[in-house]
């Protein structure tokens, strides 16, 4: 079976699994939009703030579900891989002619659908409820890769953490540290109306702001490409460095299986 | 009376002993609340220059209240959850039978509730004086902020615990933590209610959560206003979530634990 094979097989597998565990897409739909509607509810007026952005909370919120609905999809994808090691199927698996890397891309399958179906939903409300993207139809694209692209490097960590741990619950304690991220971020304010010092620092030498601008940029600014460049930069960055690790991981499981 | 307080006691010293050696369920009971209160203080102070907004005591102040109530909610949750994990290691159905009076056991669960949450208001507090918070309020205001926390802690652990009892499983840890989320989270958390948007706006004014914010809020600045009201209410809470607990306690019982 060839390796594009092995990774559909287990790409397939990987989305129906998904599909099949009903709280592992509907969180990811439901939740990051009922912050999203409450924390725009509460700081809506911060729009009035002189220097804000944009007129719309929503509009510059609208960043925020795809990277929370990003984490969720991570966890949850990392716990998938964590009860295979548990359960014994990655040791079965490996009795098998099926390769590393066919088990990791096939894997993040799974992830990369449930990011697509996501970003999908996230855009889809938001343009119902009224937020116009500056950037148009070209920009919702590349909205949609860089959101995808962000559930990949986010994913290749939950699989780190699985295939390190080989535990669902040390996967799922990482959803905390994840959460860490987000909120000590430009997520709520833009970083230059950060007023506290050492917040404004956090968030600036915190990767998610700079994911989170990326989006926001092509929903309330157009074209920035400095924030995209940023954006993209860093995302397949983290990507990088997360198939890298996830790989060695990868290979001291499979050889210690 | 003796044999219910005897019971209780233990049952008590029991939860908090289990609490405060086992660091897995410390350490997110303190961390979460200090992580909000961060991040909502530190992130969002700016939100203090917003037009109309007028809290005499800062931002600080202002998010610590609600972060105070939030973790005194969430201590009552949290303690729902140890007694759903009594029931799956049967440790209940021994409570039950070595209890000479059972009644003991629920105010035995409400006594762990509030150990638990008096450390994490005691960590909040100092962590927030230490962030140079602004208290405008004289002692019997702050006492009876505290004593409006103490409340709210009464509040989450009878609605957790008739949860916990009636359900028996770990299953409905949404069922125990999702309203109480909600209600506090659809409420003024980062403004006051005259600020939100309008459809938030209707909904703080008919959740009684606003009420004690705000009542929170007034006592901290100084300025008292509807703290009756607000004691009122959240009597009222305690009352029909008594009943709640007092009910799964009973179906707790039919079906022996």
């Amino acid at each position: 079976m060839s390796l594009a094979a092995q990774v559909l097989h287990l790409a397939r597998r990987s989305v129906i699994r998904t599909l099949r565990q009903p709280a592992n897409w509907i969180t990811p739909l439901i939740f990051p939009l009922a912050l999203m509607a409450v924390n725009t509810g509460g700081l809506d007026a911060a729009t009035n703030l002189p220097g804000f952005p944009s007129d719309s909370f929503l509009a510059f919120f609208l960043a925020f579900p795809f990277i929370q609905g990003a984490l969720f999809a991570t966890v949850n994808a990392g716990v998938d891989l964590a009860r295979d090691i548990q359960t014994g199927f990655l040791n079965r698996l490996s009795l098998t002619p099926m390769q590393g890397a066919a088990l990791l891309v096939g894997h993040l399958g799974g992830v990369i659908a449930m990011g697509f179906l996501q970003a999908l939903w996230y855009l889809a409300v938001g343009l119902a409820i009224g937020v116009r993207l500056e950037s148009g139809v070209l920009g919702a694209l590349v909205l949609f890769v860089l959101a995808v692209l962000i559930v990949v490097a986010f994913g290749s960590f939950g699989a780190l953490a699985a295939l390190r741990t080989g535990s669902t619950e040390a996967v799922h304690s990482l959803f905390p540290v994840f959460f860490v991220f987000l909120f000590i971020s430009s997520m709520n304010l833009p970083r230059n109306l950060i007023e506290t010092d050492w917040f404004r620092i956090a968030a600036s030498v915190n990767p998610v702001s700079y994911l989170i601008e990326a989006i926001r940029s092509l929903v309330i600014v157009g074209w920035d490409g400095q924030a995209l460049a940023l954006g993209f930069g860093i995302t397949i960055a983290l990507a990088i460095l997360g198939l890298t690790l996830s790989s060695l991981a990868l290979r001291g499981v499979m050889a210690r299986t | 009376m003796n044999r219910t307080l005897g019971v209780a006691g233990a049952v008590g010293w029991r939860l908090l002993h289990n609490n405060f050696t086992t660091p897995s369920l410390l350490l997110p009971g303190l961390a979460f609340p200090l992580f909000f209160f961060v991040a909502f203080a530190g992130g969002l102070s700016r939100v203090n220059d917003v037009p109309g907004f007028q809290f005499p005591v800062g931002y600080t102040a202002f998010q610590f209240v609600f972060v105070l109530l939030q973790s005194a909610a969430f201590a009552g949750v949290f303690t729902g959850f140890g007694i759903v994990r009594d029931f799956e290691t049967g440790f209940a159905r021994r409570l039950l039978l070595a209890a000479p009076d059972r009644r003991g056991i629920l105010l035995g669960y409400a006594m762990g509730a509030l150990g638990r949450w008096a450390v994490t208001a005691t960590v909040l507090t100092v962590v927030a004086l230490v962030a140079g918070m602004e208290v405008g309020g004289n002692g019997v205001d702050i006492f009876a902020l505290y004593a409006l926390a103490v409340f709210v802690n009464a509040c989450g652990l009878l609605w957790s615990a008739g949860i916990a009892m009636r359900l028996r499983t770990l299953q409905a840890a949404p069922l125990m933590q999702l309203p109480i989320f909600l209600s506090l989270f659809f409420a003024p958390v980062f403004v006051p209610v005259d600020l939100l948007a309008d459809w938030l706006r209707v909904i703080a004014h008919l959740n009684p959560v606003t009420l004690l914010l705000e009542a929170g809020r007034s006592l901290i600045a100084g300025t008292p206003t509807h703290v009756g009201y607000a004691f009122a209410a959240a009597a009222g809470l305690i009352g029909l979530f008594s009943v709640l607990a007092v009910r799964g306690k009973k179906k707790e019982e039919a079906a022996g634990g």
